[in-house]
């Protein structure tokens, strides 16, 4: 790892005053990927401004809305009643990140912000209209995801919650990569009065997208069967050592079925 | 800008340290070299391999994934610190009496990841074990030994 500096700011505004100071400072969330990234040197800073003690780790529910502080570890997510109450599907979720020790750490806003194209944490933003509070504005899911590892954050913005709407119904469930754990496919499916909203993870070129072909057939008829005749185009996919395109488009209509059984 | 020296203050298996450290040091690293315990063990340089596990506040985590600095005020336990004297912690007797390990390379991070997966779920069945291990990798075992020692363990540490 490079040299660096490292500072622990109390409060929101503080961490924003620091890493003003300098033009090469990053903020620090769980790590997961930041401390390895910098250890491979695949990356560097003239400072980390941990955002640990800025007090945004907290949980909170109403009839409507899930409001989940961006320091949120994903064990305290998993593990969350309320969580696990009235958004199960997102509790699943949070609980099959990483590994246990990973879920220690990680954070759900450090992984938003990240926009990992093979993160779970964005499906699930994407297909339940949350809206990703900072100390600047509210933006919502449609226009926080702009491409892969990019997000509509400005320098020195800070994630502070993110607002998940609940839904009738949702399950997400995803094709592991058996080493990382990372999704080469996750499916997130989300029925809504509004009607029904299909995420996915780990298989798009730009990152997390929302499936319209899906999204369409069950709209019009909630099952199984009515995905029997979609065919998912491989073309905006991506290819790599670990799954073909047209794997993962076979992947993302596999995974949205697994996710209707759960819901039906 | 350089990597000027800070000082943490934390408690390490009981004992209150004090000590200087560079900010791009790893937990790991300082566990192992400033402070002599190589218990710990560096087995990938991915973060990957759970190898270096060891017991932060209470949670079991990967050390060589954390800044020493973020430690700062922390609570620590690693593999050296949960044998009572010279009576094997139950999850240590285990491994132990099942031959949970070959090389051992991986098993104090074997041991330190389990210790938390039982404490966090003290029923956990053979198929959670295995799951739950997902982020410790064995390259000997063919981890059913492994799992083996866990059950064992569980049963003994109260489940």
């Amino acid at each position: 790892m490079y040299e660096l500096q490292y500072s622990k700011p109390s409060s929101v505004n503080d961490a924003v005053a620091e890493i003003k100071k300098s033009s090469d400072s990053k903020f620090l969330a769980g790590g997961m990927t930041l401390i390895p990234t910098l250890k491979a040197r695949l990356s560097s800073a003239d400072t980390l401004v941990d955002l640990k003690g800025a007090n945004l780790s907290k949980i909170s529910v109403s009839s409507s809305e899930i409001t989940i502080g961006s320091m949120t570890r994903h064990c305290d997510v998993a593990s969350s009643n309320d969580v696990k109450g009235s958004l199960p599907a997102l509790a699943k979720l949070a609980g099959g990140i990483g590994d246990h020790m990973v879920r220690s750490c990680g954070t759900i806003g450090g992984s938003l912000a990240n926009n990992d194209p093979a993160a779970c944490y964005p499906s699930a933003a994407l297909a339940l209209d949350t809206t990703i509070v900072t100390n600047e504005r509210s933006i919502s899911a449609e226009d926080f995801f702009v491409g892969m590892f990019e997000t509509a954050l400005n320098e020195n913005e800070i994630i502070t919650e993110v607002k998940f709407q609940i839904p009738e119904k949702a399950s997400y469930i995803k094709f592991p990569n058996p080493a990382s754990r990372y999704a080469m496919v996750g499916v997130f499916v989300a029925k809504k009065a509004s009607g029904v909203t299909v995420a996915v993870t780990g298989a798009g070129e730009n990152g997390v997208f929302r499936c319209s072909e899906i999204e369409i057939a069950l709209n019009s008829n909630f099952s199984t069967e009515s995905l029997e005749n979609i065919d998912i185009s491989p073309d905006s996919l991506n290819s790599d050592i670990h799954a073909s395109a047209a794997y993962r488009a076979n992947l993302i209509k596999e995974m949205a079925k697994r996710a209707l059984q759960e819901m039906i | 800008m350089g990597g000027q020296e800070m000082e943490i203050s934390l408690k390490i298996n009981g004992k209150d340290v004090k000590a200087d450290v560079k900010p791009n040091t790893l937990l790991s690293t300082f566990i192992r070299e400033d402070l002599n315990l190589t218990g710990t063990h560096i087995g990938c340089d991915t973060s990957q391999c759970g190898a270096c596990a060891i017991h932060l506040n209470g949670d079991a985590v990967k050390s060589c994934a954390i800044l020493a600095a973020q430690a700062d005020g922390a609570e620590i336990t690693t593999i050296e610190g949960i044998a009572n004297d010279d009576e094997l912690h139950p999850m240590q007797q285990a491994f132990h009496e099942n031959h949970g390990l070959q090389c051992g390379y991986c098993t104090p991070g074997m041991v330190m990841s389990s210790i938390k997966l039982v404490e966090n779920n003290p029923n956990i069945s053979e198929e959670e074990i295995r799951k739950g291990l997902e982020g410790n990798i064995c390259r000997c075992t063919g981890y059913h030994n492994i799992v083996k020692s866990v059950k064992q363990a569980a049963t003994v540490m109260g489940g």
